[in-house]
């Protein structure tokens, strides 16, 4: 990307100026792979029968999801408002997803 | 008036040297002004045609025991009148001025994907014939415009009539999904140096906070919409109670999309009453702020409100409870605008153009709705006014006396813009007083029909229930209106040639639109201003208006960035190419894609119409023939 | 206009159509990021149709559990569906297969790294140290591409035999639901092989270079990782979780 030239205002241009490495690519990769042995895992053992286990696997694959999107999708590095549209996407998302599960009773107040 | 206040300017032919005219230039435009015009001339007559549909149901229901029309021709004009209205004419309507006026309210060119933006009109366009044409061979949609599953699953509506409403929503969503991606990047990227976001035009934000609305509300219904076709096309069983559906899924699912559908269908028109009314109250708009918080307010909160349209189906207490909650919220923003509104015009210098007519009208009948509205919010008084021609009542008003004045009064507010020259005033009271008269009369009764228990969608009734007399009145209304419509066309076809010569700044407004000429050259503005408040325009001519808000100078301005210059009126129309500005290419790319898109998509129809064999011809071709036109459209260059 | 300053750093895109934008960014990146939040809800609605209808079919097959062809029992094993009555010969075992579908999930997740890679390699075309074959473009294009068609070939490989194992999308909630769930997210899948193939016939053609060719692998790549972020939803709420 080119250079600043005199006279800018003040404005957050963080495309590109920082960037994801080669090495932070590998390690998001190495942990995809870890957390995808260990729910895979997980599915195989007793602890498949515990109450635990889905808030656990959403856990893990909310973190899954969450380092692709920080850093594959470079949204840490990247200007603010593609986060603000992402995040509007997401939480819409999941609070109708959330809604529905309540509305249709597969999930229960109190 | 604005013409008698200065010399009429040297009235230019209605485009300059360099444009092009002719068929041709209509098809393949990619200026967002004349695509503009296309969405305002095709929703109008789409206005023309819901209007019919509703005229021959007020002639239906004038009398108890009607004779004019059958129950099966009944269910296809209240759901043609209502898909009609609502997404061929009122969103259309509003995507005008979105292609007409965003572009020009901050100081930009045209839109990020100008291409993008033809094709959205002209799927629009192909889209709206597809769900239309049907009622000609009497198989036009007949399961509302909400077309609840299971009603509209095969087993009950078995015939070819759901079948073009399904798809013919389906291509409408795409349309206006491609619009909605188009201003989100426009309104976000191609500002004019000074711009800020909270010195945007009203209309500019309330239509910025639409587009928002319409990418996350229209997934929604593209996801129910794709289940009932897959019930219908393909055997799946999302909506058969027999395999065990739950028969609310259609109606959720449909809500969540349906309710910010509602505020789609008012913000433009709030932000149309909200360049009136500063305008003619010769001072700014009051709570600027809180308008636009206000706004997105109203569009967060209208994803939370969808199961009041649910009250009688049982959802329970807590569920009940929520959402009457909720929607009870959401009524303060929207109350809040009304006062914002009243504050604007209290001390101001008032003139009543007919826009400022129609722009005041939105403030008042939209109170009225508002008020009805508030009184669904309750669940339990809901249950007797659900299903009801009090409902009917309540959003006609809404949508009539909201959205539909609010946009006549853009309409009359912006012609001068659009064609340089003026609107008759006189033809335009006469316009504004029988739509007034005859909209109150027609939807004013049917609060008592509805509270005395006359139910929705009936094609008849019987004597003796204590809604005749209501009935008729409504339906006189309809006479009244349809007088009013036909003198509104008059106008609008006559004023375009003859009407009286209009300046840049037509009506003395403060926003860049008005300081650039009438109608603007095909490049908008020959050099970009750079913005110095909201009102950037009396800025430069009404100082004292603007004195309390918020300024910069122009030299803390970056001026080198773009080679803007500071704010002035431009009244020259050079071509762009002697100023050397590159102008898009026209293409005829995005209408064809357009084109064989409907096709594709709507040879699903001959699954049932024919056989599938045919069907898959159709889709097939029709989709080798968009995807080749796609990729001649992607590989060709803009500019 | 056509003079715009190179050095403008307001300016997209370069060269004679630099052009003024408000945030310097670019539309095109503006647009697809406004496009993943949009199929946020989209992919939110289909999933939690999934999810509401879970438990509700009236007959199998089931996703976890054991089923009979001829009679709705549905039991943890298959000899509780026999003790209820099922013919040996009738018993349905439960249709999803987690050992199989954890290898595409891999695949899917590594494609992500390869995506990444191309990205990189069309970033630093030409520079030092990003000669060598295995740092280019166009071999991790070509790599991300056939890791997405390896997905989409365990998914008809998985769907074929769920076909013939009793399961169509007619067959009940669970089928309906769970085919136009996983279809919707393969043809997105589909269609972002498409998108890395031609953007790799650019790249041999033409070769990939400089801040427009970044640009369009880089919303291909958002495209192509937030497909990725979907299937990590899926796989975990419909096939991990009961």
């Amino acid at each position: 990307m080119s250079d600043h030239a005199a006279n800018t205002v003040d404005r957050a241009h963080a495309d590109h100026h920082e960037h994801p490495t080669w090495k932070q690519y590998k390690w998001v990769a190495l942990w995809l792979t870890l957390i995808t042995i260990v729910e895979v895992w997980v599915y195989y053992t007793p602890f498949r029968e515990s109450s635990l286990f889905a808030p656990a696997l959403l856990v893990m694959s909310a973190a899954k999801f969450t380092i692709v999107v920080l850093f594959y999708m470079h949204l840490k590095y990247d200007h603010m408002i593609f986060r603000r549209l992402f995040q509007v996407g997401l939480i819409m998302g999941a609070g109708t997803l959330t809604a529905f599960l309540f509305l249709f009773h597969k999930l229960k107040i109190g | 008036m604005a013409t008698t206040a200065a010399p009429a300017p040297a009235y230019a032919a209605t485009y300059p040297a360099g444009e092009q005219t002719g068929l041709w230039s209509w098809l393949a435009t990619v200026d967002h002004k004349r695509i503009g015009t296309l969405y305002l001339w095709t929703a109008l007559a789409f206005f023309v045609i819901g209007g019919v549909e509703a005229f021959i149901m007020r002639l239906q229901l004038m009398q108890p025991n009607g004779q004019v029309v059958s129950a099966e021709a009944f269910n296809q004009l209240f759901t043609m009148h209502g898909t009609t209205m609502v997404f061929l004419v009122i969103m259309p309507l509003s995507a005008a001025f979105f292609n007409y006026l965003i572009p020009l309210q901050i100081g930009a060119r045209d839109v990020a994907f100008p291409r993008l933006n033809a094709f959205s009109y002209w799927v629009y366009l192909f889209g709206g014939l597809f769900m239309t044409i049907p009622i000609l061979f009497k198989v036009a949609p007949d399961g509302g415009w909400f077309g609840y599953a299971p009603l509209t699953t095969m087993q009950f509506s078995g015939g070819l009539n759901i079948d073009f409403w399904v798809l013919g929503l389906q291509i409408l969503g795409v349309s206006s999904l491609a619009a909605a991606f188009n201003f989100i990047t426009t309104v976000i990227n191609m500002r004019a140096p000074g711009m800020s976001l909270m010195r945007m035009p009203i209309f500019t934000w309330m239509s910025f906070v639409v587009q928002f609305l319409l990418i996350l509300a229209f997934p929604a219904i593209t996801v129910a919409l794709f289940f009932l076709q897959f019930d219908r096309f393909f055997g799946t069983q999302f909506y058969e109670i027999a395999a065990g559906a739950d028969p609310l899924l259609w109606q959720h699912l449909f809500w969540v999309f349906g309710h910010p559908e509602v505020y789609i269908l008012i913000l433009p028109a709030f932000g149309l009453a909200s360049e009136i009314l500063p305008t003619f109250s010769q001072k700014p708009l009051f709570g600027y702020n809180v308008m636009v918080y206000s706004g997105i307010m109203i569009g967060f909160l209208g994803f939370g409100v969808w199961a009041h349209h649910m009250f009688a189906v049982g959802m329970g207490a807590t569920a009940d409870t929520i959402f009457s909650m909720a929607t009870m919220l959401i009524g303060i923003p929207t109350g809040v605008k009304i006062f914002n509104w009243l504050a604007t015009m209290w001390g101001g210098n008032l003139r009543f153009t007919v826009a400022m007519k129609f722009a005041i009208a939105l403030v008042g009948l939209f109170t009225i709705g508002g008020i009805s509205g508030v009184m669904h919010s309750s669940a339990p008084t809901d249950l007797q006014q659900t299903d009801t021609y009090f409902i009917v009542a309540h959003f006609h008003y809404v949508l009539f006396g909201g959205s539909i004045m609010g946009i006549m009064g853009g309409i009359y507010h912006y012609f001068p813009k659009m064609t340089g020259r003026y609107m008759s005033e006189k033809l335009g009271n006469w316009h504004f007083w029988l739509f007034f008269i005859g909209m109150n009369m027609t939807f004013f009764p049917m609060h008592f029909s509805g509270m005395l228990g006359m139910p929705r969608r009936i094609y008849t009734y019987d004597v003796g229930q204590g809604w005749e007399q209501f009935n008729l009145w409504s339906s006189i209304g309809v006479f009244i209106q349809g007088v009013g419509l036909l003198i509104f066309a008059y106008n609008f076809l006559k004023s375009r040639k003859s009407g009286d010569p209009a300046p840049n700044d037509a009506w003395g407004a403060g926003t860049l639109e008005w300081s650039i000429p009438s109608p603007p050259p095909e490049y908008n503005f020959a050099q970009l201003p750079v913005v110095t408040s909201r009102y950037p325009l009396w800025d430069l001519k009404h100082p004292e208006r603007t004195a309390d808000l918020a300024h910069s100078a122009p030299d803390q301005m970056t001026i080198t960035d773009s080679h803007a210059v500071p704010m002035h009126e431009e009244a020259e129309r050079k071509s762009a190419k002697d100023l050397g500005i590159p102008m898009p290419f026209p293409t005829i790319k995005p209408l064809f894609a357009a084109l064989f898109m409907v096709i594709m998509v709507g040879g699903l129809v001959f699954i049932h119409a024919a056989n599938l064999q045919v069907a898959l011809a159709v889709m097939i071709g029709g989709a080798a023939l968009f995807i080749g036109t796609v990729y001649g459209w992607l590989t060709s260059p803009l500019e | 206009m056509a003079t715009a300053a190179i050095t403008d750093p307001h300016a997209a895109g370069h060269g004679e159509h630099a052009h003024y934008t408000t945030t310097g960014l670019e539309h095109r990146k503006i647009a697809i990021w406004a496009l993943i939040g949009s199929e946020c809800m989209l992919f939110a609605s289909l999933i939690a149709t999934y999810l509401v209808y879970k438990g509700r079919s009236k007959v199998g097959p089931w996703p976890h559990d054991w089923g009979c062809k001829t009679s709705n029992v549905i039991g943890k094993t298959a000899e509780a569906v026999q003790a209820a009555g099922c013919a040996a010969a009738d018993v349905m075992k439960p249709i999803l297969d987690i050992p199989v579908t954890s290898q595409s999930t891999f695949v899917l997740l590594m494609s992500s790294l390869a995506m990444v890679l191309a990205l990189e390699g069309v970033e630093n075309a030409g520079k030092a140290g990003y000669d060598k074959w295995y740092k280019g473009s166009k071999f991790w294009l070509a790599m991300t591409a056939i890791m997405g068609a390896t997905f989409l070939g365990y998914q008809s490989y998985e769907f074929t035999s769920f076909v013939h194992e009793g399961l169509t999308i007619r067959t009940n909630l669970f089928g309906s639901s769970f085919f136009t769930l996983t279809g919707f997210h393969g043809t997105h899948v589909a269609v972002g092989v498409l998108w890395l193939m031609t953007l790799l016939f650019i790249d041999l053609k033409r070769g990939l270079k400089g801040a427009t060719d970044v640009l369009l692998v880089d919303i291909c790549a958002l495209y192509w990782h937030f497909v990725d972020v979907v299937w990590i939803a899926i796989f975990t709420l419909i096939y991990l979780i009961q």
